[in-house]
């Protein structure tokens, strides 16, 4: 078994797509599994699941949007009611995912590596299902701005993953080739395939549809040449559309990965910290595709997705899961064999084991497996690097991943960021090949996050520097300020009592000194009399406080805080 | 042997004077060294050094006038960070026990507030509002968790709360590595 | 906590190791072969030398012991320095060579991965210069198996049973005024191709090291480009001056070429990662390895030669970074 190539940039030369005739370009690195294990899930037709005894539907919709809670606590909302507010650039409105009463808005655990808990609505459903009047677009299908903020209403955001906002990729700047992501590259996973083989004209229904949005002269739909059937059925649903071309590209992990995919069927080498549009080149998930239709059509946000269920389990297979269904409700449905140890998210190479299974099924959730240590046996102990560079070959970047993972080891995050930290997408296939079993991915996780809290906190420094330096200013200046109306009192006063002793002058001529001293004395029972009312005020203050906390104590503490 | 010492010596003297000029002509422009430790320190403004603010201590440890392990916000990483800018040798920090505290901000528990407006006097950055007889309150954001504001209040009703950990703030964990990089630790 | 990737290729660096120490098994049947059973007893010494050392400075550094002697790295850097020297070198030699190699060359610049030497050349080197004359006694196909035994335990009582190198003969006559032609194939050293026996063992290691290829365990570039600079330096030398230069293919067929071409400058940690870089480290190699064979003062020109690219390393390293995905669109 030959477990890595030297040559494969080499040897990847000139590629042609004997389905579409097209010229492939090659691309960089990558692994050729020897099993993908999709055959456990993919001939099995999608299929629905129970309903749940409650949702869970987050607000936080991607790590740099929140969206604003609507609904009070209590209320009752049907299926398809608008429950978050989106706000800002990326932002997506929330919906409710069927009927029912919201039961409280609250910190609940994210589907996340950390398990930290995030802002999210607990929903308990009624059974009925019952759902709001549907607003399908009635707009022109090519005003790119108006087809923008209704897939922001609709909540239309990637599916294949990252649940990158669809709206925002959907801009006014000219794109010539609108891509659709049916490569699904990672072992495993079967929901793209699933539903390109059950809704292969919806998914040209809305890649068309977005092409329009976009003004996209042609549309590719990438799909690897392990799924003969969804690339035969997306064939026959593209017939009519002369612009639409299947390809099938070489079987390859990460051929799915949007750079790659890119790059694969254009040629275009997107780089780091640029957005594929202004290559002229835009990607959507073949499930986004359809869900885009979906909701421009039938008016229907964002609600639902097929989600693989597989692994060490006697009933797997795809399911129509609606967002927000608790992970813990939806494993009983595959139902996992005893030895199962943990549940991952996402597949092998990319996903998490699952911290805490009450959290619920998000946008961008794909896949769950039931891993067993038969399965996934646990990483081999960790050995020192020898630098044989089996990493390098594979690495889809071209970057140098032993160089990297040193600096990170050492700490050494801006040699790290010389190397291209940046560029790493976290792939996954160095540590793969990595006969000293280091896990190299997790020391360039690290390296970035630990970038980026600096980053945060340099500029956290800076604005409590610049509050500090401001705040000596104001100091100085009230001070500055203060002198002048003291002088400028001093000088009134004294001329007052010079107006004064020359009125007096003739009547008393000896007390002129007192009268001086006399001006000065005021302020000292002014001041006593100040510091008294103070401590009367300080003596109410706290009599109120108390009056006021014995009064809360018998209340229950509503959200005062925010 | 004259010759040779005289060749030597020149040879000495008109490098010597090369050198010279070149660092003069060549001399590193770069920021003050003040600039340069202001900008390692964290700038929470506490005062735990002995000085009132950030700036203040940079000028002194560019003096030679303090100690580079006197700042517990700055944590041990911050101590590290100016030996090597000072090229000193690196210290513990001199409180041990305060270089541990989790970061933490402000709290005022608003309902025992009173509004003297004594806190506010004492934050360093403005980030506590309010106004006399008002209640107030911290800005979370901009509070550096300096602690100046706890010792004031004269109804103690200021409490430091760590800040939790958050999706937004989470971290990848170091990977533990290694047996062999275990064992150099504890060496 | 346990994070992805969930799977790994069943590789590891045992494995890694493993392969090389097979692939290096062709050569040393031939040699016995050829020479008799005194390379085994050398291969034997060195192997329980080398996990020696290795255990005990792991034992004083503090390190785990099992892991690093299991990953069969000391076995590999022990055999191929028994294989650079003369199998009939005393005992007491090639253990001296193991406690430089193991002990200096590798734990204390801090073990696997750290050196930036290659272990067994250090060795090597320093071996050569102190014991230039007992480098210099190779074995003979005719040379008895009793009196290489002897040299073996330090009581070598014939010299003229065992010669120097083919290069090495070369050379010295070059020097000393004869050509080369009144030399090929006047001597018991040489065979058909380079060295009596010691050219077929090149063979070996040849076919070893494309298994090695083969299996994806070292970069073919490494050896090709190495063997080209060799074979293109040494046929245009010996086309200007016949007389004075090896012809290419006693250079290419040398015992100590295809040792280095496949086994020395392939080392992983002491050589250069970069695709382009490991063009330049191996031509580099080679290109030093003709001027110290023909110009040197030393027998062997391969020790010299990988320790100074080794130098060269990582600065070929930097200049040779590949082009990052996206950047400097072309």
């Amino acid at each position: 078994m030959r477990w890595f190539s030297w040559l494969t940039s080499s040897a990847a030369n000139t590629l042609v797509d004997p389905v579409s005739g097209r010229k492939l370009y090659p691309i960089d690195g990558g692994i050729a599994f020897a099993d993908y294990h999709k055959q456990e899930t993919a001939d099995i037709p999608i299929r629905n699941v129970a309903m749940p005894s409650h949702y869970i539907v987050p607000l936080r919709v991607n790590p740099r949007f929140t969206a604003r809670p609507i609904v009070d606590i209590g209320a009752r909302v049907r299926k398809g009611e608008k429950i978050g507010e989106s706000e800002g650039k990326f932002g997506v409105a929330v919906h409710a995912p069927t009927s029912g009463v919201i039961r409280d808005l609250g910190q609940y655990p994210m589907t996340h590596v950390s398990g930290l808990p995030a802002l999210a609505y607990f929903i308990e459903p009624d059974g009925k299902d019952e759902a709001i009047e549907p607003t399908p677009y009635r707009g022109a299908c090519d005003d790119t701005d108006r087809i923008r903020d209704f897939l922001q209403q609709m909540g239309l955001a990637g599916l294949g993953g990252a649940a990158f906002p669809s709206h925002a990729k959907v801009a006014s700047s000219p794109v010539k080739t609108l891509i659709i992501n049916g490569a699904e590259c990672e072992p495993w996973i079967t929901c793209d395939d699933r539903l390109m083989r059950e809704h292969a004209s919806e998914i040209v229904a809305g890649a068309c549809d977005l092409a329009a949005a976009i003004h996209a002269q042609e549309i590719l739909i990438g799909i690897e040449d392990n799924k003969p059937q969804a690339i035969a059925a997306m064939q026959a649903a593209a017939a009519n559309h002369g612009t639409v071309t299947v390809v099938a590209i070489p079987t390859i992990y990460p051929a799915g990965g949007e750079k790659q995919l890119i790059e694969r069927l254009t040629g275009i080498e997107v780089p780091y910290g640029h957005l594929s549009a202004e290559f002229g080149v835009l990607v959507f998930n073949v499930g986004t595709a359809r869900a885009v239709h979906r909701a421009l059509t039938y008016g229907e946000p964002l609600l639902e997705r097929v989600v693989t269920l597989t692994g060490a389990a006697d009933n797997p297979g795809n399911r129509w899961v609606r967002i927000g269904h608790p992970i813990a409700e939806l494993i009983p449905e595959m139902a996992p064999k005893p030895e199962v140890d943990r549940y991952l998210l996402g597949g092998p190479m990319t996903g998490f084991a699952i911290p805490d299974l009450d959290a619920p099924i998000l946008k961008g959730s794909n896949c769950i497996i039931a891993a067993s240590p038969a399965l996934f046996p646990p990483p081999p102990p960790e050995q020192p690097c020898i630098r044989c560079g089996a990493c390098a070959p594979v690495c889809p970047a071209r970057l140098e991943p032993m160089e990297l993972y040193w600096f990170a080891r050492a700490q050494q995050f801006g040699k790290a960021q010389e190397f291209h930290l940046f560029d790493c997408i976290e792939c996954g296939c160095c540590a793969y090949v990595c006969p000293a079993h280091i896990p190299l991915v997790d020391y360039y996780r690290y390296a970035k996050s630990e970038i980026w809290e600096r980053e945060r906190e340099k500029s956290k420094a800076q604005q409590s520097k610049a509050r500090f330096e401001f705040r000596n200013y104001r100091l100085e200046r009230e001070k500055a300020e203060k002198a002048a109306r003291a002088a400028a009192k001093a000088a009134e006063t004294k001329r007052r009592l010079e107006a004064q002793a020359q009125e007096s002058h003739a009547e008393a001529t000896a007390s002129g000194t007192n009268d001086r001293d006399g001006a000065a004395s005021p302020s000292a029972p002014d001041a006593n009399d100040a510091a008294a009312r103070k401590k009367a005020l300080v003596e109410a203050a706290l009599a109120r406080a108390r009056a006021k906390r014995a009064a809360e104590a018998t209340e229950p503490s509503g959200e005062n805080r925010e | 042997m004259l010759t040779a010492l005289l060749v030597m010596g020149g040879i000495a003297l008109v490098l010597g004077v090369i050198l010279g000029w070149a660092s003069v002509r060549f001399r590193a422009e770069g920021d003050p060294i003040v600039d340069q430790i202001d900008a390692i320190l964290p700038q929470t403004q506490c005062g735990q050094c002995g000085y009132p603010g950030c700036r203040p201590y940079a000028e002194a440890i560019a003096k030679g006038e303090a100690d580079i392990n006197r700042c517990p916000p700055g944590g041990d990483e911050g101590v590290r960070r100016l030996a090597e800018l000072l090229g000193r040798e690196y210290k513990p920090l001199e409180q041990e026990e305060a270089a541990a505290k989790p970061k933490s901000v402000a709290v005022i528990d608003e309902t025992r507030c009173i509004g003297c407006t004594l806190c506010i006097q004492a934050c360093p950055v403005d980030a506590i509002v309010g106004a006399a007889k008002q209640m107030h309150t911290v800005i979370d954001a901009q509070c550096t968790g300096c602690e100046l504001c706890v010792a004031p209040c004269p109804v103690d009703c200021i409490t430091m709360e760590p800040i939790p950990e958050s999706l937004e703030t989470w971290k990848w964990p170091k990977p533990t590595g290694s047996s062999e990089r275990k064992t150099t630790e504890t060496v | 906590m346990i994070t992805a990737p969930y799977w790994r290729a069943p590789v590891s660096v045992t494995r890694v190791m493993g392969w090389v120490l097979l692939a290096l098994i062709p050569a040393i049947v031939l040699h016995v072969i050829f020479f008799g059973p005194v390379l085994l007893a050398q291969l034997l010494l060195a192997s329980v030398a080398a996990v020696a050392v290795e255990a005990l400075l792991l034992w004083v550094r503090r390190r785990p012991v099992v892991s690093a002697i299991t990953d069969l790295s000391a076995l590999v850097t022990a055999w191929l320095l028994v294989l650079a020297l003369p199998a009939t070198v005393p005992w007491w030699l090639t253990l001296l060579g193991i406690v430089i190699a193991i002990g200096v060359a590798k734990q204390l610049y801090g073990g696997i991965g750290q050196n930036p030497f290659n272990p067994a050349m250090v060795a090597f080197a320093a071996l050569i210069v102190s014991f230039p004359a007992e480098l210099s006694r190779w074995p003979l196909p005719t040379t008895p198996v009793a009196w290489q035994w002897a040299s073996f335990l330090g009581t070598p009582n014939v010299d003229a049973l065992a010669s120097a190198t083919v290069l090495d003969t070369l050379r010295t006559a070059v020097h000393s005024g004869q050509a080369v032609s009144e030399l090929l194939g006047r001597s018991p050293v040489f065979g058909t191709l380079s060295g009596a026996g010691y050219e077929w063992i090149a063979v070996a290691f040849l076919a070893g090291g494309l298994l090695l290829w083969l299996r994806g365990i070292i970069p073919g570039r490494l050896p090709f480009a190495f063997l080209l600079t060799l074979g293109v330096l040494s046929t245009l030398a010996w086309l200007v001056a016949p007389e004075r230069f090896a012809p290419p293919w006693v250079h290419l067929f040398a015992y100590s070429t295809m040792l280095a071409a496949f086994f020395i400058i392939t080392d992983p940690v002491s050589g250069v990662v970069t695709p382009r870089g490991q063009w330049v480290f191996a031509a580099g190699a080679a290109l030093l390895v003709f001027l110290i064979r023909h110009f040197g003062q030393f027998p062997d020109g391969v020790a010299f030669a990988v320790l100074l690219m080794n130098l060269a390393a990582p600065w070929i390293e930097m200049k040779t970074q590949p082009r990052v995905f996206g950047e400097d669109h072309p």
